[in-house]
């Protein structure tokens, strides 16, 4: 009797979603990115060739955010103009495309107008080439506004735009579908959450292949297991035939490490633990390394040496 | 769960009246209801209806220009399955096969040039199988023939041989049983299907048996079932046991996201 072939064969593939429309497609980017299609699991390609990396966002906001001088320093001072800032993350920091988030829209920020927010997409869509993913300020109410707005700004230049929830699935589908913009649907480390939230925006009449699944992100020390687990899950059932599932995934590095003590914080405050210059970058490609290997196709990121190492990671 | 709807059988009059009558609607109608329940096969059963292979063939083309499911050829005979199979546009599942070496030989040839899936009774030519000993004994042998001919093991479906429970009564046990073991045979793992109508034959509160039983069965293994697929209620007792052995991932519309 022959040994039997143990490799395992999926029975859906993962959807496939191109973010970015050039200049015959309706929109005016330079170059598109194109995520998920996953057959197996990461790094088994004894299973499978998977037919897309992942991919790098650069980390780019409206405001400056309130991040350690070694981490402002090591963008430069770029990061006091947004589009300045995402020119270099797409020329110096090689990132595949932008994650522009319009912090200083919220009302216990800058409380900028929803008309200003989209004037600043319609400049970074000027400065760069590469797609842009959009996200509010983190202000429901205003979001709504902000993101009619700036998704308006950037008809048919097929954004990503962030996010559906299970209280704003409705308008956020409908702002994507008038646009022609990708969507990404969120729920709050919740695979049940997240399940629901991709059967309310289909019953909204949004096609799912147009849907790249966020469980939000948790950094390293501060629940990384949590969404790891559910990220993991959730594309087992989508390889195993889970529509539902079978998305791209989505996770948002930089902001998440950042706020972090173990990335921002000196020897003076955390004694015997390396210098923070290293160890930071060092914190956040380590936990984009990990959620690569739990199924992560989009990794939005900040400091460019975290950058350079997740990308020759992925290369 | 892989749902197999029962109803294109000549048991029921209408399609038998339908077969003899040559009179497609009757089937395509069954057919789009059965697609609308959400089946995942057709079973096609010619019956006493006929001996006739054109006849078996006729139906299964009837169902194809109504929906685009794969068959589940209710039917045993060699030569009648050699004249369907190529009439099938996706590749069918053959219902069904005993635990038999000489039928096992002369089938298994026909499934693994047509790439086609197997149903495998758990009874032999004696009959069917008292305890759930003798039912893992049946499977097991043809498991062994699937890897002797070297089919992929998730081709088979191992049905534990479902018996009324008005009658005999202490059969379920010995089949939740059976069925439990046979996800131990191989890997890829057998499929487990049954016949689950036949556990409520005779009774009286036929729903709410099927319903159990059926979430018994999922509790062992069971990932395919042959039964009324339009019954909601036991799609829907089906599905919430899935959600409860951890088959299928929660969410609050669970129910109707199937059924959309």
């Amino acid at each position: 009797m022959k040994i039997p072939d143990v490799g395992t064969t999926c029975k859906m593939n993962i959807s496939t979603v191109t973010i970015g429309a050039l200049k015959e497609e309706g929109g005016t980017r330079g170059r598109k990115v194109t995520i998920g299609g996953e057959c197996t699991l990461p790094h088994l390609t004894f299973d499978g060739d998977n037919p897309h990396k992942p991919v790098i966002a650069g980390y780019v906001s409206d405001i400056v955010p309130d991040w350690p001088d070694f981490l402002q320093k090591a963008i430069g001072k770029e990061i006091h103009s947004p589009d300045e800032w995402a020119q270099k993350c797409v020329e110096d920091f090689k990132v595949d495309l932008i994650s522009i988030k319009l912090l200083g829209g919220s009302s216990e920020r800058a409380n900028r107008s929803p008309e200003d927010c989209a004037k600043l997409i319609e400049t970074l869509l000027k400065a760069v080439e590469v797609p842009l993913i959009i996200w509010g300020s983190g202000d429901m109410e205003k979001d709504r506004l902000i993101l009619q707005e700036c998704s308006q700004a950037a008809r048919g230049e097929n954004c990503l735009l962030g996010s559906a929830t299970e209280s704003n699935y409705m308008t956020m589908a409908a702002i994507c579908k008038a646009d022609k913009h990708k969507l990404i649907s969120e729920a709050p480390v919740d695979i049940n959450i997240g399940k629901q939230v991709n059967i309310l925006l289909e019953d909204a009449g949004f096609n799912l292949d147009d849907v790249v699944m966020f469980q939000t992100t948790a950094a390293l020390g501060y629940g990384f297991d949590y969404v790891y687990t559910i990220m993991e899950r959730a594309r087992i059932a989508g390889l195993q035939g889970d529509k539902l599932m079978a998305r791209p995934q989505l996770c948002d590095i930089g902001e998440e490490v950042w706020r972090t003590k173990e990335a921002t914080m000196g020897e003076d405050i955390l004694p015997r633990w390396g210098d923070v210059k290293k160890r930071g970058p060092m914190w956040e490609a380590v936990c984009a390394q990990g959620y690569l290997q739990a199924g992560a196709d989009l990794l939005i990121m900040a400091h460019p040496e975290a950058i350079r190492t997740v990308r020759k990671f992925i290369a | 769960m892989i749902f197999i709807g029962e109803r294109i059988n000549t048991g029921f009059k209408s399609i038998k009246n339908a077969v003899l009558n040559k009179d497609g609607d009757v089937i395509r109608e069954c057919a789009r209801k059965q697609a609308n329940g959400k089946a995942d096969y057709l079973d096609v059963n010619l019956g006493a209806a006929s001996n006739n292979p054109e006849d078996l063939c006729w139906m299964i083309e009837m169902v194809q220009e109504e929906v685009d499911l794969p068959i589940c050829i209710d039917n045993n005979k060699p030569q009648m399955l050699k004249e369907t199979i190529p009439v099938c546009k996706r590749p069918p599942l053959v219902n069904s096969v005993i635990a038999d070496e000489k039928k096992l030989d002369e089938i298994l040839p026909i499934v693994k040039q047509y790439g086609a899936s197997l149903i495998g009774l758990a009874m032999d030519e004696s009959g069917s199988p008292a305890t759930a000993d003798k039912r893992v004994e049946n499977a097991g042998l043809i498991v062994a023939k699937f890897m002797e001919y070297d089919i992929p093991t998730d081709k088979l479906f191992l049905d534990p041989i479902v018996m009324p429970l008005k009658f005999m009564q202490n059969q379920a046990v010995e089949i939740l049983q059976a069925s439990s073991q046979f996800g131990l045979f191989a890997d890829p793992p057998c499929h487990i299907v049954c016949g689950l109508s036949n556990i409520s034959n005779g009774a009286i509160h036929k729903g709410l048996i099927n319903r159990i039983f059926a979430t018994m069965l999922v509790a062992n293994g069971l990932d395919a079932v042959i039964m009324n697929v339009n019954d909601e209620d036991l799609v829907d007792a089906i599905l919430t046991a899935e959600l409860i052995m951890n088959k299928s991932i929660y969410a609050d519309s669970y129910l109707e996201a199937f059924k959309r």
